[in-house]
């Protein structure tokens, strides 16, 4: 009797885990919204679209921007619209956009989509941006727009300058998000100003960085590689390596194809910091 | 019959000759008693190195010109050690003119690891002339029997009464120093009898700030410590012993003068238990098992210096594991060692960074990433009696030595400069090395050759930014370094009657893949003022020769002379010199004795430093001598033994640094001393 009772019991158990096993299988659970916080809803009157960012706000520099629609009378989130933005700084006398990719599905299935704008100067007082979200749902277009918050950034994360060929560049800092005492991957974004409305990536270019602790002797880092263009993601990347803990200050330099130093000084004992850099600190 | 290493000093100091079998009676009398037994044996192996004795509580006092004097001082007297000296506290032994990677430095056969990244504390900072009987000295691959070592090995021996039928005995000591007005204060508290022992003892040292020559006040020169230890011993059996030690040591404010930081703390405990085995009619003599523990806490401070760029918090910590099986044994004129040890340390040291802004969020980094050691050895030593007059000596040994980078951070660290750093790394360690001595009628000589390797030590190894205020570089370690090889060749003649006793040594040692650190072109250091970065590499080889000639001289029986001459000579394959080789060095003593009074009169000097070595740091030293006067007198108030020591040190008050003296430090100024003891 023990020993059949022993058997099944077994058995039952061999059962429930394989059972288990494919429910999982079958129903991957992805949570889209991991890691990211909503800190924003513009609503027109057929849905509501939810932002979110990694750190739950933007700021000045450029931001990593998912979203979602709603639909306000079904309540269910639309897997199958085709979204485009447009943000807009409100000046005074003027109003420019900025860098931005465009907007993509994260996954096919999902109802997350996300692109990255880059936002070269804060609001102030009296100056503000705002984000206007056009998208498409079979075949029906829609749009959204609102006031968004773009504090200045504690540290300098994107830098605006003319270079020596009298080009307006625009240089963010992409990534790590999270920096380490160690050799980190480093991405970048290159921007040139075509126009108010146009600020399209500058392929083929070189950024040259010597990163460097203003409150420690200007001390430097080893083994740090110059950034590249990938042909991916368009963005540059190279390796930034960090020593300790800090506040650490990322002198740049901005080269041409042809090698040809655009803005940015090298450092040395006379020259601390270069006319072009980033700050991070952690 | 007894097989201790120390039969046969290779040196005679003043000391020596006359308290060798004292001492031998006094500090192991546990193997006394347990010898009894046995025949005993008229020949034993000669025995290749070099004991000085410390003392044993109330004996201190008649063994030593200055008894108060700290381990430091005890060592430096032989021909094979010299010391290191950033300051008045924690001087770091050289044995061999190598420093601390190179030697093995080891309490009672302990392992002890220093926790600091700057060696301002080797292992004889965390001990007291109260804690010790003897150091055995030994040269090269000879000391190998408790780790790898290429320049040779200090055992620093514990005091113990053994098991002899004394009772209590106690004894107080109080000394004083008038240059740094250093107050020592210290008692033993001893009680034993034919099955138990227990030795305590406590000493307390509180110095201010020494003079050099010419009143010229040394700041930051100040320390105080306490140290109080106890040893224990039970015998349960006729033949089988346990024992319990356990040594702690507080450092607190001491200072470099010679770094840009001082020390707030240094705190070591040190502890272990041994179980000894003396098997009846047996091959096996005496066999002994200890486990040990201890953790050492080392705390850096510059809150006190007037200027630093940039404060900085500086602690590390040494944790090590260990234990060690010893059976010595003879069949027939083979007298043999195995002992096989083993020990697990954890290094950690950090450095945090304090910015003048006290907004900016403070700079953090490892400067030993949590280095794991696992270390496993096997010694055997084999003594050959061939006949009355030689002996023949054979030892290998084999020990496996893993280290890990326990912390992520501080691998991720190192990554930087070794992208494809494994997390950890073994190393095989080999050492085989062979002797033959001869003694007949007072002439004696010996011979040997002997291969010995290591492994990098920590910050060799795994260390990151590591600040040397010598060259004034930031070293970073190399975990890719290979092992240190070293071939080594040494030789002594000597004779002696009861007259005279005169002795030469030397030993030469050809070292392949020396680890020394490369400026690295191109990389800033990150130490505001530091000149670059040196990266822990590799030299092709570099050559060592020691040399050193003792002599003792008995006019009559109140009047001796001694005199010593240590010659060394280092040169890398490129034949530029090595840091820290000693030039010529002398000393010379007479000591008068009469009765219950003694007196002794001593020169010691250098010659102009013409080998040193730019590269390291080095610049020339010039020569110097300095002229010690010492006094004592023994005598009973009743039932109390009082001996009281007074001398004078650099009479002359001369200003004076030596090649071993970190950024040129300038030594003690005239020092009078005053040490007293009572025995109860």
């Amino acid at each position: 009797m023990k020993f059949q009772l022993k058997n099944i019991l077994a058995v039952v158990a061999i059962a429930l885990a394989f059972s288990s096993c494919s429910s999982d299988s079958d129903t991957p659970v992805v949570d889209e919204l991991a890691e990211l916080t909503k800190f924003k809803e513009i609503t027109n009157t057929t849905h509501t679209i939810e932002l979110y960012a990694h750190m739950g706000a933007l700021e000045q520099g450029h931001n990593e921007i998912s979203l979602r629609i709603k639909d306000k009378t079904s309540g269910d989130y639309v897997k199958n619209a085709t979204v485009s933005w447009m943000p807009l700084m409100h000046m005074t006398m003027m109003t420019h956009s900025c860098p931005k990719s465009g907007v993509e599905k994260v996954t096919a299935d999902g109802t997350l989509y996300k692109g990255n704008i880059v936002f070269q100067m804060p609001q102030n007082a009296t100056e503000y941006w705002d984000l206007k979200i056009d998208y498409t749902i079979n075949g029906a277009a829609y749009t959204a727009t609102s006031v968004i918050d773009v504090p200045a950034s504690a540290k300098q994360r994107v830098t605006t300058f003319t270079g020596s060929d009298n080009v307006k560049y625009i240089v963010a800092y992409v990534e790590p998000h999270h920096p380490k005492v160690a050799l980190n991957d480093i991405t970048i974004g290159v921007y040139k100003m075509e126009s108010m409305m146009s600020f399209p990536v500058v392929d083929n270019f070189k950024v040259k960085i010597d990163p460097r602790m203003p409150s420690m002797g200007n001390h430097g880092s080893p083994n740090n590689v110059d950034l590249t263009q990938s042909t991916l993601d368009k963005l540059y990347h190279g390796k930034l390596s960090l020593t300790m803990t800090g506040l650490w200050k990322i002198n740049l330099q901005l080269l041409n194809a042809s090698d040809v130093v655009l803005k940015g000084e090298t450092i040395t004992d006379l020259v601390p910091a270069s006319s072009i850099y980033f700050e991070i600190e952690f | 019959m007894y097989l201790q290493l120390f039969f046969w000093p290779f040196f005679n100091f003043s000391i020596m000759k006359k308290k060798l079998y004292g001492f031998v009676l006094l500090c192991f009398t546990s193997i006394t008693l347990f010898a009894q037994g046995q025949v005993t044996d008229t020949v034993v192996p000669k025995k290749l190195n070099e004991v000085i004795v410390i003392g044993k509580k109330t004996q201190l006092y008649q063994k030593q010109t200055k008894p108060l004097a700290t381990v430091e001082e005890y060592l430096q007297q032989s021909g094979k050690v010299g010391m290191i000296k950033r300051g008045g506290y924690a001087w770091e032994p050289i044995i061999n003119s190598m420093a601390t990677e190179r030697t093995l430095i080891t309490i009672d056969g302990m392992r002890v690891f220093g926790a600091c990244t700057d060696k301002m504390d080797p292992i004889t900072s965390y001990v007291e002339v109260s804690n010790l009987s003897e150091a055995t000295i030994t040269s090269g691959q000879l000391g190998g029997c408790h780790g790898a070592t290429i320049g040779g090995a200090i055992d620093l021996k514990r005091n113990r009464s053994g098991f002899i039928n004394s009772g209590w005995d106690v004894s107080l000591h109080s000394g004083f120093e008038s240059n740094g007005n250093q107050k020592i204060i210290g008692s033993a508290v001893n009680y034993a009898n034919n099955s138990f022992y227990v030795d305590t003892d406590f000493m307390y040292r509180d110095a201010e700030n020494y003079s050099a020559g010419n009143n010229q006040e040394v700041l930051f020169s100040q320390f105080r410590k306490f140290n109080i230890s106890a040893t224990s011993g039970f015998s349960f059996d006729e033949n089988k012993m346990l024992e319990a030690s356990l040594i702690y040591d507080k450092a607190t404010d001491v200072g470099y003068p010679a770094l840009p930081m001082d020390v707030s703390l240094a705190e070591a405990l040190i502890t272990s238990l041994k179980f000894e085995y003396v098997p009846k009619s047996s091959k096996i003599e005496n066999w002994e098992t200890k486990i040990y523990y201890n953790t050492i806490t080392h705390i850096m401070d510059d809150t006190k210096r007037p200027f630093v760029p940039i404060h900085m918090d500086m602690p590390g910590w040494s944790d090590t594991y260990g234990f060690y099986s010893k059976a010595k044994g003879v069949f027939k004129n083979h007298h043999f060692l195995v002992d096989l040890n083993s020990f697990y340390n954890r290094s950690v040291a950090e450095m945090t960074m304090y910015p003048s802004d006290p907004n900016e969020s403070l700079m953090f980094m490892f400067t030993w990433p949590d280095v794991r050691t696992l270390y496993n050895a096997l010694f055997l030593e084999d003594n050959v009696i061939l006949n009355s007059q030689s002996s023949l000596r054979f030892s290998a040994s084999v020990a496996n030595h893993f280290n890990k980078v326990a912390d992520d951070l501080g691998l991720e660290s190192l990554q930087i400069f070794y992208p494809n750093m494994e997390n950890s790394k073994n190393r095989i360690l080999k050492s085989i090395s062979s002797n033959y001595a001869y003694d007949k009628n007072g002439f004696q000589y010996g011979f040997g050759l002997a291969y010995g390797e290591r492994a990098p030590s920590v910050s060799e190894g795994y260390g990151f930014y590591l600040f040397n205020s010598f060259d004034r570089y930031d070293y970073v370690g190399n975990p890719e370094l290979r092992n240190e090889k070293s071939s080594e060749a040494n030789a002594f003649i000597g004779y002696k009657t009861k007259k005279i006793s005169t002795k030469i040594s030397s030993s030469y040692f050809h070292i392949s893949n020396y680890i020394v650190g490369k400026p690295a072109e191109n990389l800033i250091p990150m130490t505001i003022g530091a000149s670059g970065i040196k990266i822990y590499t590799a030299l092709d080889y570099a050559i060592i020769f020691n040399a050193d000639l003792n002599i003792e001289y008995q006019f009559d029986t109140n009047f001796k002379w001694s005199g010593q001459l240590v010659y060394s000579y280092g040169q890398d394959y490129k034949k530029e010199n090595l840091p820290f080789i000693s030039p010529l060095r002398y000393s010379s003593s007479l000591l008068y004795k009469l009765n219950k009074f003694s007196s002794e009169i001593a020169v010691q000097g250098n010659a102009v430093q013409t080998q040193y070595s730019p590269f390291y740091g080095e610049d020339r030293t010039p020569d110097y001598a300095i002229l010690n006067f010492a006094s004592s007198y023994s005598f009973q108030i009743d039932k109390s033994k009082c001996n009281v020591k007074a001398g004078v040190e650099n009479v002359l008050d001369t200003y004076y640094s030596s090649f071993s003296d970190w950024n040129n430090i300038p030594r003690k100024g005239r020092n009078f001393f005053f040490n007293i003891s009572f025995g109860f």
